[in-house]
């Protein structure tokens, strides 16, 4: 696989960020160096090994059923000037 | 005056705890401006809080008396919520969000008596060895020992405030792959990274869930158990966290440490290793050794081979499906609603993201892509299963594992502007794999060579910080 600049572009759209030319330039071939390095993990043999997504076992954990308070609608909205009728207000959709 | 005699002092009622927190502040505003360590310091609620022991004082209430920080100034990294200041973890994507709560972490060192004295500065949402890739109109924290040279990072500014600040003084930071032993080790201060689980993370403006803890970072090794003693345990509201008794921590006792059995991890003394630090880490096992405690030297391949690479791919995976909901909405930096939302969202995090959070995002999002999750993203979660193997096979024998913290010495900030992302990125080369498996370490200073501070890793089994702290115990004489 080729790190190059269009891949870079790509992936940046699907993270919602939008890069400067410069910031491709830049950022193109310091990615590919640390993919490249990182690309060692491809040595190790791995064949049945469980992939260990938490580093200390958990198991499901719940909590009882019983309500409590949280935060106020007042409260939710108190960090934002994007509000309206008791809802947050967002950019349109469509 | 130390941490110890300070909480002595307070509760005998020799120290106006309003007065000497208004000291602290004043302090902590000069280092604020000179050194960069705080990104805000919480004069109002600080003083609050001091204001609130003097009161249950002279009520006569009894049980403060029983406190366990009794009036002593903690620090907070900026990445950790404190209810109602100003919290941003270093990004200016989160400028100006005061959050409604406290972090579990905060809330039981507030409920032992702490007075919060602010939030430290870090590397943007912790993306960092140096505290150089701060969020953009933030400040780079600097050395303590040596102003041109870096503190550390990411919990930089906790670093070099604990070593410089001249009050007593206890700082909570976070590390998710060696971000509170790293600047420890750079400012001659301990750093405990408890395991993965022991402390919240409620509150926590996550990086990497299955990497971050919460630990504490101070003068002496007394003073990193105490804090982790009040702040340890199980939380109702952080599902990862162990449902574990909580040892005493801060019950330090020598005689526990000389029966213990180390190893030298041979790997981390070759490629890379500063002879300065080769040295003056080699003086630390020597000093062990001269305690009674017997050292063998061995093998630990698959950590200091692959941790780096699992790290980041683990690490930036997870930043990046984290920083996903920072996007001008609900909280934090926002801008007016135009466009529609993939374009309002994109012109907000392109203008407040930094470099270095934009080079992570793009990683971590590259490695969960179709086409690429197995090969990074699910290959380096079987490398960890497969590290932790390697680390638990050790554990039976060894009671703790011993390396350099960091491979050099603190380096000026014009040399680390000459290094590539990925020379960067090497510097955690010690250090991630104790992060990436969930192991607790510790930073112990092993003095100093060309007048910069040396720091020793102490890596343990899981839920065996007590046993670090007390061989760390060991190094708290004036001869090391």
């Amino acid at each position: 696989m080729e790190i190059n600049e269009s891949l870079i572009r790509k992936v940046a759209e699907v993270a919602r960020l939008e890069l400067t030319d410069s910031e491709i330039k830049k950022f193109t071939p310091q990615l590919r160096e640390a993919l490249e390095n990182f690309s060692k993990l491809q040595e190790v043999d791995t064949k049945g090994v469980k992939p260990s997504f938490q580093p200390v076992e958990i198991k499901n954990v719940l909590r009882e059923d019983v309500p409590k308070q949280c935060l106020t609608q007042e409260q939710a909205l108190s960090q934002t000037k994007h509000k309206k009728d008791g809802y947050f207000k967002g950019p349109k959709v469509v | 005056m130390g941490v110890k005699e300070f909480i002595e002092n307070a509760k005998s009622g020799s120290i106006d705890i309003v007065e000497h927190t208004h000291r602290v502040l004043d302090e902590s505003k000069k280092l604020a401006k000179e050194y960069n360590y705080f990104n805000t310091v919480s004069e109002e609620l600080a003083l609050e809080l001091a204001n609130n022991i003097k009161k249950s004082i002279k009520s006569k209430d009894s049980r403060i008396k029983n406190k366990k920080l009794f009036g002593l100034p903690i620090s907070i990294k900026d990445s950790i919520c404190v209810k109602g200041v100003e919290s941003t973890a270093g990004s200016r994507i989160l400028k100006g969000y005061r959050p409604l709560f406290n972090a579990t972490v905060v809330e039981r060192a507030i409920n032992e008596g702490a007075i919060i004295i602010g939030k430290t500065s870090q590397d943007e949402f912790g993306f960092g060895s140096f505290s150089v890739n701060i969020g953009l109109g933030f400040k780079t924290p600097k050395n303590p020992v040596d102003p041109e040279r870096s503190c550390g990072g990411s919990s930089g500014g906790a670093a070099g405030l604990a070593k410089k600040a001249s009050f007593p003084h206890i700082a909570i930071g976070e590390s998710t792959g060696g971000s509170i032993a790293e600047p420890a080790s750079f400012c001659d201060i301990f750093g405990l990274t408890p395991t993965y689980g022991r402390n919240s993370r409620y509150g926590n403006i996550d990086f990497g869930n299955s990497l971050d803890k919460l630990g504490t970072l101070g003068k002496t090794c007394y003073d990193v158990a105490l804090l982790e003693e009040v702040i340890a345990g199980h939380d109702i509201n952080d599902s990862t966290t162990i449902n574990a008794p909580v040892d005493r921590y801060s019950d330090l006792n020598k005689k526990n440490a000389k029966k213990m059995r180390i190893a030298v991890i041979k790997e981390s003394f070759t490629e890379g290793l500063g002879p300065a630090v080769e040295k003056k880490v080699w003086g630390g096992i020597k000093k062990l050794e001269s305690e009674g405690i017997k050292y063998e030297e061995i093998s630990l391949e698959m950590p200091i081979r692959y941790g780096l690479a699992a790290y980041y791919m683990i690490g930036t995976s997870e930043a990046s499906t984290n920083l996903a909901k920072f996007c001008g909405m609900r909280y934090g930096n926002e801008s007016e609603l135009e466009g529609n939302f993939n374009q309002y969202f994109t012109k907000i995090r392109s203008s407040h993201f930094s470099e270095e959070a934009k080079r992570r995002i793009i990683l971590g999002t590259f490695a969960r892509m179709s086409g690429y999750r197995d090969a990074y993203y699910i290959k380096a979660m079987q490398i960890r299963a497969l590290m932790t193997r390697e680390y638990k096979k050790a554990f039976k024998k060894y009671d703790a594992l011993v390396s350099p913290t960091v491979p050099i010495l603190p380096p000026k900030f014009t040399e680390i502007a000459k290094l590539t992302p990925l020379q960067n990125y090497m510097m955690d080369v010690m250090l991630v794999g104790p992060n990436v498996c969930g192991l607790p370490h510790l930073n112990v200073p092993v003095g100093y060579e060309k007048a910069l501070p040396v720091g020793m890793l102490l890596t343990g089994d899981h839920l065996q910080e007590k046993k670090l702290l007390e061989l760390g115990n060991l190094f708290e004489v004036e001869d090391v």
